[in-house]
């Protein structure tokens, strides 16, 4: 019987060559990441543990993006917390301020997830990287600090959904829009402890931008994983970031699927999800007319430099409505510099939204934009459970960085082709 | 592992950031967390949860985010052990990992109403209603699982392994 891509990348990190869905195994990780919430309470365990040492001063990834810069005391203490252990312990990979982005941003930008690898994260969105055919999952801090010490964790080897996307994607719809769509198809649990693999000639036209936004929402759907095979598009993404070996998976032709869904891209719409389940989901046209108070366009779903192309190209020459506040977030300093060189960052400033520096921010209802009671932001953030931007009488919708756009214009949820 | 309780019943799809909100985050004491547990689901419930209480819901509990904070909350709160239709992903691998009993169990979320004093044995998996008498069995913990919770969580099943 056949493997699926992510039971391939599984096996080999576990040294076997064939795993069945539901075995247990002990598997070696090529990337341990976490940030400033998650590290300090690995961190405190990591010392339990009293190795006296990590498993490899390389392959630890120490991201503070989250209250960072430092929001408040606490978080300030939070952030020396990690910064302290990523002396101590010489770890290569901490980004402080001045280099940092959010960290699922940074990882594929800065080559460090790569096809192949098995990346766990104390963060639930490292699914991310599975855009790359990397197996990537989100763990607790535990997890987090057992593997910081010995480069392993166990996983129970999960079953697949494949997701078929086939037909012309329509002007206007995004990766965002098509992960947005499944979620509202199977659920927000619909693909609970298992694989999502996403395929078909739609995504294998699709830029890694846009994969990236795919793969950072399996958990929306709760799934371990999304995954994409490695392709061309792959390979002229990584080839000149990897600083070390990789390699390139795909499912067998005679793997076993729990469930394959098939989708005709070629009749749809953006999608909006509205409070409080991003399976709350619904095309744009039937969403168009609710005001908004706020939109922020950003995060690890869509902060990268296609999503502030697309939102620039859309606010270029107008003015955001003047009862709104917009505010866009650059995913990484990179990002932010080359929006800078094609002028986005101008564009944004000119029309009157704000522009921050790369910070998860608002998107966890952290800092830099939160919502009051009864308040309503649009946001292309990945979720909008209740009091997740702010207040917990406040409101979030999700979308695409276009529909985000044109609805910063018009002060309320709008179809992009109205604007452009 | 046997203890007996009183029951706060929640619903479907109850996530992490009604759990512990990210706002008290930038902390990770679990007696701070605990004040706020399940704050944006149920503002009084901080105030009225006592030590041995136990938590029943629907599908998909601790949706969301991969914080450690949402079962250390929980088990700060002193609540002995959640009882859901099912368990997201991350939360059921975090509160093992941490030593929050859990168990999955779809007739007990239906059966069991908010006050009943119910009796878990978590080894197991039996679960008594004391006011009906009913029982409703989960599928206990697998093997591997059993042994990190027999060391108390996965830090100590690791210093264990190690010091083999
Ligand atoms: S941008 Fe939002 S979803 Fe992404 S890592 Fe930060 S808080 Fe989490």
């Amino acid at each position: 019987m056949g493997m699926t891509i992510s039971q391939k990348i599984l096996a080999y990190h576990a040294g076997k060559e064939h795993v069945d869905a539901g075995e247990l195994v002990n598997c070696r990780v090529d990337v341990v990441l976490g940030n400033d919430i998650t590290s300090p309470v690995a961190i405190e365990e990591f010392a339990r543990l009293g190795t006296g040492e990590v498993f490899d001063q390389e392959r630890i990834v120490l991201v503070p993006d989250h209250f960072a810069p430092n929001k408040d005391i606490k978080s300030a203490e939070q952030a020396k917390v990690v910064r302290s252990f990523a002396r101590q312990y010489g770890i290569t990979n901490y980004f402080e301020v001045g280099q940092m982005g959010i960290e699922h941003c940074l990882l594929p930008e800065q080559g460090l997830a790569l096809p192949g690898d098995l990346i766990i994260g104390a963060d639930s969105h490292t699914c991310t990287y599975g855009a790359l055919g990397a197996f990537a999952t989100g763990v607790g801090s535990t997890d987090m600090a057992a593997a910081m010490a010995t480069g392993e964790a166990w996983f129970k080897i999960p079953e697949s959904l494949k997701f078929v996307y086939y037909g012309k994607l329509p002007r206007w719809v995004s990766g965002k829009d098509l992960i947005l769509h499944t979620i509202g198809d199977i659920g927000v649990d619909g693909a609970r402890y298992m694989s999502m693999e996403f395929t078909g000639e739609v995504i294998q036209n699709l830029s890694m931008d846009n994969r990236l936004t795919m793969a950072n929402m399996a958990i929306e759907a709760g799934g371990k994983n999304g995954i994409i095979e490695p392709d061309d598009i792959t390979l002229s993404y990584v080839k000149e970031r990897a600083q070390r070996p990789y390699n390139l998976y795909k499912s067998d032709p005679d793997a076993v699927y729990a469930e394959i869904r098939e989708y005709d891209v070629s009749k749809m719409e953006p999608v909006v999800a509205f409070p409080h389940l991003p399976e709350n989901t619904r095309p744009v046209s039937e969403a168009a007319g609710v005001s908004i108070d706020q939109v922020i366009i950003g995060s690890c779903t869509n902060g990268r430099i296609e999503d502030l192309e697309i939102a620039a190209s859309l606010l270029k020459g107008k003015k955001v409505h003047p009862e709104i506040r917009v505010i866009i977030f650059p995913g990484t300093q990179q990002i932010y510099l080359e929006a800078m060189r094609k002028g986005y960052i101008e564009t944004f400033i000119e029309a009157g939204a704000a522009v921050s520096t790369p910070t998860c921010g608002p998107c966890l209802g952290g800092h830099m934009g939160i919502l009051a009671k009864g308040e309503r932001a649009l946001a292309t953030t990945n979720r909008n459970f209740v009091g997740r931007m702010g207040h917990p009488e406040s409101e979030v919708y999700l979308s695409s960085p276009a529909v985000a756009a044109a609805s910063a214009i018009t002060g309320k949820i709008t179809p992009p082709w109205e604007i452009a | 592992m046997k203890f007996t309780g009183q029951v706060y019943k929640f619903g479907a799809d109850i996530d992490t950031d009604a759990i512990i909100p990210a706002r008290y985050l930038n902390t990770t004491d679990p007696a701070e967390l605990a004040k706020h547990c399940m704050e944006d689901a149920d503002p009084t419930f901080p105030a009225k949860v006592k030590t041995g209480d136990i938590i029943v819901a629907d599908k998909n509990f601790g949706c969301g985010s991969s914080r450690e904070h949402a079962p250390i909350a929980i088990k700060g709160a002193g609540v002995a052990c959640v009882i859901a239709t099912s368990f997201a992903r991350i939360f059921y691998r975090n509160s093992i990992n941490i030593g929050l009993p859990i168990l999955e169990c779809d007739q007990a979320y239906k059966a069991i109403n908010e006050g009943d004093q119910v009796e878990v044995d978590l080894e197991s998996g039996q679960i008594t209603n004391l006011r009906t008498g009913d029982t409703y069995q989960a599928v206990p913990f697998p093997g591997f699982m059993q042994d990190i919770m027999a060391q108390g969580g996965l830090i100590n099943y690791v210093r264990h392994k190690t010091s083999q």
